[in-house]
């Protein structure tokens, strides 16, 4: 398990280090360059903007000077386009992602696995049209709908709630399930065929034939493997839930890590795209090993991969 | 038993017995029905109703069922008033061949990549997952960006040659090359959760005594994979893929909604529905339209994925 865990966080440096250099020169491949939006700008000020980042240089000495400078002073530059340190902007930008995402998390996983254990349960009956039916209905209406559907039908006519800012606790609450209803409908579908699956198989007949009482045939010994589909979606899911979303960052106007990844992109700012694609990389790397472990522990056939 | 029986006798393949399990789900059937039908008016109906593009700012707004002059406007006219309806069937070419694509590429690609990744372990599993790994950090609106930049002129001047030198309808051309980045983001990252799924059952698959019976008796990897594996993982496969179709079709209108989409006048469901959500509270007609279609699709998806869920799972009874 220790040796696992270390060969994979070692693996996890290498994918960092691909990630890192595949993302530079697909940024690099873009036509344009950081201060091309910037019409008012002179070329002798442009020329001096681009050798005060070192964007005058060849791509490999650019690329070798930033690896030195991420490995050697653990610096991830300067944003041109914000004129500030990348480091920083991601300090200031990932708590509320972070706070957004796990609430929609919550959001998800309180919805979603209820829907599909009891969907699975009673299958092909009222109870498993109306939660797939609601599944369905959570992935189908995209944010940019829920999001100023929630703002006009619930903020605006309960006082409680904000139509967007991000002050207090109250203000999580819109934005997490308006994030969080399509991975709801995720789980509910991946839990209801992943329960299926398992009570399906012999030895739940043999616990049911046995006369466990139903209720404790499906918490130990259906839910455990009927789990795993969703456990294996979810590693990814959490990653992508807590790196920010572009699209309700911008409905509810939350200050997220989610737009800097979109404007980094526009603006052809490397090093704050670099600096969030790493981010983003190391929750993947870390959020798959936690989802694979999760997976080992819940079905034992699965521990030989470890 | 099951698989004994699918080695000795003839024609009695999993894919003829998943057949003729699934004639016989009659929801599965409509669904099927729904599906190609959906699929024969936005390919071949789309044709004769008219120009989605053409507007009418006198006639907006215009009821379901109206006319102006001796055009018939079935479902009514939007904000510029253009025909509804040929807006949706236009529409849904786009969204349908983003469904069909990420489909197409998640089941193939994502399925054997799990599959070989897990049943072969080692070594060559952690390096598969892990440059899954890698793919995945690559955000999806960002590859689609990148890729837009990077191929679009040279797509359209694809699109320009087959149109000069190939007689391919014009329009339809550009309007496919210019969601052409999406094709291919949804081609490089569509496959990724399902590979991990894939892989998690087959890891768990291989330790059961069916497959171990087949190891066991000399049978080559590649059929021990593909006859006995595969298809055990292709239950929790399809409810997935049944999930991404929507989802993929989603981030089509997300990235309009970002102005990265296809561009206007052009239209896809995804963007039918969110230009329809403007008018929310004064024509809901223009958001429930759209939105009809769009969920009438992923329905009947829904309920024919279900109904293969059910027709191939091999432990399913034989008649």
């Amino acid at each position: 398990m220790i040796g696992f865990i270390f060969r994979r966080i070692l693996q996890g440096l290498l994918v960092l280090f691909v990630l890192y250099t595949l993302s530079f020169f697909l940024i690099k491949a873009l036509p344009g360059d950081a201060f091309t939006t910037e019409k008012a700008m002179s070329p002798e000020a442009k020329e001096e903007q681009m050798k005060r980042f070192g964007l005058d240089k060849p791509w490999r000495i650019q690329y070798g000077l930033r690896l030195q400078r991420l490995l050697l002073q653990q610096d991830l530059g300067i944003s041109p386009k914000k004129n500030r340190k990348v480091s920083l902007i991601l300090q200031q930008s990932f708590p509320a992602s972070v706070v957004l995402g796990l609430n929609a998390l919550l959001v998800a996983c309180v919805i979603g696995i209820p829907l599909g254990v009891f969907s699975a349960v009673r299958k092909n009956t009222w109870v498993d049209y109306a939660s797939m039916g609601f599944a369905m209905i959570g992935i189908c209406v995209a944010a940019f709908i829920i999001g100023p559907l929630l703002q006009t039908q619930v903020a605006m006519r309960l006082p409680a709630f904000k139509v967007a800012g991000w002050d207090n606790p109250v203000d999580w609450i819109l934005p997490a399930i308006t994030l969080g209803l399509a991975p709801a409908a995720y789980l509910a579908r991946l839990t209801r065929g992943g329960m299926l699956e398992v009570l399906g198989q012999d030895f739940v007949r043999t616990a049911q034939a046995k006369g466990v009482p139903a209720l404790t045939v499906i918490t130990r010994h259906t839910l455990r493997g009927g789990l795993i589909p969703s456990v294996a979606y979810l590693g990814p899911a959490f990653a992508y839930l807590i790196s920010g979303s572009f699209v309700v960052e911008t409905i509810f106007q939350i200050p997220g890590m989610g737009r800097h990844f979109i404007d980094a992109t526009i603006d052809r700012d490397e090093d704050l795209l670099l600096g969030c694609v790493l981010y983003y990389g190391f929750l993947i790397v870390i959020l798959n090993l936690v989802s694979d472990i999760i997976q080992a522990y819940l079905n034992p056939r699965l521990r030989d991969s470890l | 038993m099951a698989d004994t029986s699918t080695v000795t006798e003839k024609g009695s393949s999993l894919w003829r017995d998943a057949w003729l399990r699934l004639r016989k789900n009659k929801v599965a059937v409509v669904s099927g029905v729904v599906l190609i039908v959906m699929f024969l008016l936005c390919f071949v109906a789309a044709w004769f109703t008219g120009d989605p593009n053409e507007q009418n700012l006198a006639n907006k707004f215009a009821a379901v069922g109206s006319s102006s002059g001796n055009t018939l406007h079935l479902l009514g006219t939007d904000q510029m008033g253009r025909d509804l309806l040929s807006r949706i069937l236009f529409g849904g070419q786009v969204s349908l061949l983003v469904g069909l694509i990420a489909t197409s590429v998640a089941f193939v690609i994502g399925i054997s990549y799990g599959a070989i990744s897990g049943y072969t372990g080692g070594r060559t599993d952690a390096i598969m997952m892990r440059a899954v790994d890698t793919l995945y950090a690559i955000p999806f609106l960002v590859l689609v960006i990148l890729l837009q930049e990077v191929i679009s002129g040279s797509a359209s001047e694809v699109a320009t040659w087959l149109v000069k030198h190939w007689k391919f309808p014009d329009e339809t051309t550009h309007r496919l090359a210019n969601i052409l980045p999406l094709f291919m983001a949804i081609g490089a990252l569509g496959w990724l959760t399902l590979a991990r799924i894939t892989r998690s059952q087959i890891l768990s698959l291989k330790q059961q005594e069916f497959a171990q019976a087949a190891i066991s008796l000399g049978l080559s990897p590649s059929r021990i994979l593909f006859r006995h594996l595969i298809p055990n993982t292709l239950g929790p496969a399809i409810v997935y893929v049944t999930l991404t179709i929507p989802s993929f079709i989603m981030y089509e209108a997300t990235l309009s909604f970002l102005g990265l989409g296809i561009k206007a006048p052009n239209s896809s469901w995804g963007v039918l529905i969110k230009d329809g959500a403007n008018y929310m509270e004064t024509q809901p007609m223009l958001l429930i339209l759209p939105g009809l279609f769009f969920t009438t699709t992923l329905f009947a998806l829904n309920f024919l994925g279900d109904g293969l869920r059910d027709a191939l799972d091999p432990k399913a009874a034989k008649d």
